[in-house]
């Protein structure tokens, strides 16, 4: 029995969800244009004014916001009500640079906690549960996203917030979590915990919704197994709005987004040109039921693909894929681009571990890619065609995922230098600049 | 009633096995043979050495990719057609090799060949009924 928070919303015909999304786009256009004057600079620089703006067909006209943009407009260079409108701030952890702030009128905090609610409800959320939230609390979305979107629900919410496990396992066995809302990596962690401490029959989790970081589908498995609960992803970022802007259904094969409330579309990352679904690109949202800070085509760097196939779950909104990476780290080789997470899921899937480097080179004025890969007593044997197979099967996996010749060079292990822990993954030398 | 094949992972570029060939110097390691099957990125060293406990340690110190491999050894008269006559034998029951190299010890008028296939048992069966007995490992150690 699939579980809704907002079935009508959520299971729209596609015809309603584009008249709300023609509607509520012309609406915010009109809103930041009038309101914003960084907006207004920028879509007159374009040539652009709300009066061209009259559905989603005209998306593409207007200017791309970001990340430098933020940093730029801070403080509240975008905040597009008055002060005394605006309730919250959170905040970006700014690890790539200056912190970028996103501001919230009670309306827009009541909307993200919807998309929330939802969220937990795909994931089998009820009144009755007891959902355990150890993201963080504070400027992070984490812990105030999923707060908010399991009040929503009426679940028991227990507000732990990260870190002390030792108290994160009391709770969990006293009070009977059934829902765990955390980050992957932590998830894992308490699994390992939990089954060196033999709790594994004291837990009642039965589901996860884990997000903010990049997890394998390993790592689900991994989760899924030592805590015995069913593991669902879950996306978002501060500057849209946080946690739940598209999120995972009983189907897992993509997060549905909340298009009544971004317009999700997919761009070549070089050329800014939209791209057909389907098509792996950069991911750009538009709000367009926010107040305070509804960003307009919004690049997140994050590289995915957006899949229009109906679902099994019934949910009519569109599905992402995870983000396969991130435009920043993009290599474009013989006119392809290639990302090092593509790599990494190759050698993983292969049951490799991910220690390689990618080099690219120019030669006679075509590019070449090679990718070094560490040897594994796993890959190893003593005979030469079997170790030459194995190299064989990676070249053919990454040629089926890249689209492109790589090269396969094994290399003996801690042949790849690392700075500080950190392994070096990309060499390029081709000189372009 | 096999020996143990040490097989290395090297990378074929200047120095490497030099390096490897240190390490057995550095630990007092002796060679009883040595072969490369090489590609050219890559080689796979296979030795049979005097101590095969210590040089797994010294290797595995060290960071090296190896394995340990399970592999024939058969004395045969350093004569003409000494080895003709075992291939003939395996050949006949449908016996296939892998690799095989050979090498000489200071016992006069003796050579060693190593044979890797995939059926021990099977080879071993053979190469008994037809009245050659495989060398063990204590053997080869001693010299």
């Amino acid at each position: 029995m699939e579980n809704y928070y907002q079935p009508e919303i959520e299971c729209a015909s596609r015809e309603q969800i584009k008249a709300w999304q023609d509607e509520r786009l012309v609406k915010t256009v009109k809103h930041v244009y009038e309101h914003v004057p960084y907006y207004r600079n920028l879509m007159e620089q374009k040539g652009v004014s709300p009066d061209d703006i009259k559905s989603t067909d005209d998306l593409h006209k207007l200017p791309f916001l970001t990340k430098d943009d933020l940093r730029e407009a801070y403080p509240y260079g975008l905040l597009a009500v008055p002060l005394e409108d605006a309730v919250r701030i959170q905040s970006t952890s700014g690890t790539t640079g200056r912190r970028v702030v996103a501001f919230y009128t009670q309306h827009d905090l009541d909307l993200w906690e919807d998309c929330c609610a939802r969220a937990i409800m795909a994931a089998g959320g009820t009144k009755e549960d007891v959902v355990h939230v150890c993201y963080g609390y504070g400027l992070f979305t984490g812990g105030p996203g999923l707060n908010g979107g399991s009040h929503k629900v009426g679940s028991l919410t227990l507000p732990m917030s990260s870190g002390n496990t030792e108290r994160q396992l009391q709770f969990m066995c006293d009070l009977g979590s059934t829902i765990l809302c955390c980050t992957p990596s932590y998830a894992a962690y308490l699994g390992e915990t939990i089954c060196e401490r033999g709790l594994q029959d004291e837990i009642k989790l039965k589901a996860g919704i884990f997000g903010a970081e990049a997890w394998s589908q390993e790592m689900r498995r991994d989760i899924e197994q030592k805590l015995h609960i069913k593991a669902y992803d879950i996306y978002g970022l501060t500057e849209i709005s946080g946690p739940g802007v598209s999120f995972e259904c009983s189907e897992q094969t993509g997060m549905h987004i909340n298009e009544d409330h971004f317009i999700a579309e997919i761009i070549d990352p070089v050329t800014g040109e939209v791209l057909p679904d389907g098509e792996k690109g950069e991911l750009v949202f538009t709000c367009i039921t926010k107040e305070a800070f509804p960003l307009i085509r919004y690049r997140t760097r994050d590289i995915c693909v957006l899949n229009r196939k109906p679902c099994s779950c019934g949910r009519t909104h569109v599905k992402m894929s995870k983000p396969m990476g991130r435009s920043d780290d993009m290599l474009i080789v013989k006119g392809v681009n290639v990302f090092p997470s593509q790599i990494e899921t190759v050698l993983l899937n292969k049951g490799y571990p991910a220690n390689y480097q990618i080099i690219v080179s120019r030669e006679h004025n075509s590019d070449k890619l090679e990718v070094q890969v560490e040897m594994t007593p796993e890959m190893f044997s003593d005979k030469l065609d079997e170790v030459s197979a194995r190299e064989k099967e990676l070249v053919d996996a990454l040629k089926a995922m890249l689209g492109i010749y790589a090269k396969v060079q094994l290399v003996a292990p801690k042949h790849i230098a690392r700075s500080e822990g950190k392994a070096v993954r990309i060499i390029d030398k081709r000189n372009l600049y | 009633m096999t020996v143990k094949q040490i097989s290395v992972f090297v990378e074929n570029k200047a120095g490497q096995l030099a390096e490897f060939t240190k390490l057995l110097r550095q630990n007092s390691i002796d060679m009883r043979a040595l072969s490369i099957a090489e590609t050219p990125d890559f080689g796979i060293l296979r030795v049979i050495v005097d101590d095969s406990y210590k040089t797994a340690c010294v290797l595995k110190e060290a960071g090296y990719i190896f394995s340990i491999t399970p592999v024939l050894a058969v004395a045969i008269k350093d004569e003409t057609g000494g080895l003709d006559q075992i291939l003939n034998i395996l050949a006949e029951n449908n016996i296939n090799l892998d690799y095989t190299y050979a090498f000489i010890s200071r016992k006069k008028d003796t050579a060693y060949m190593i044979f890797r296939v995939d059926d021990n048992e099977k080879a071993k069966e053979v190469l008994v009924k037809n009245s050659i007995k495989p060398v063990c490992q204590d053997e080869l150690y001693k010299l």
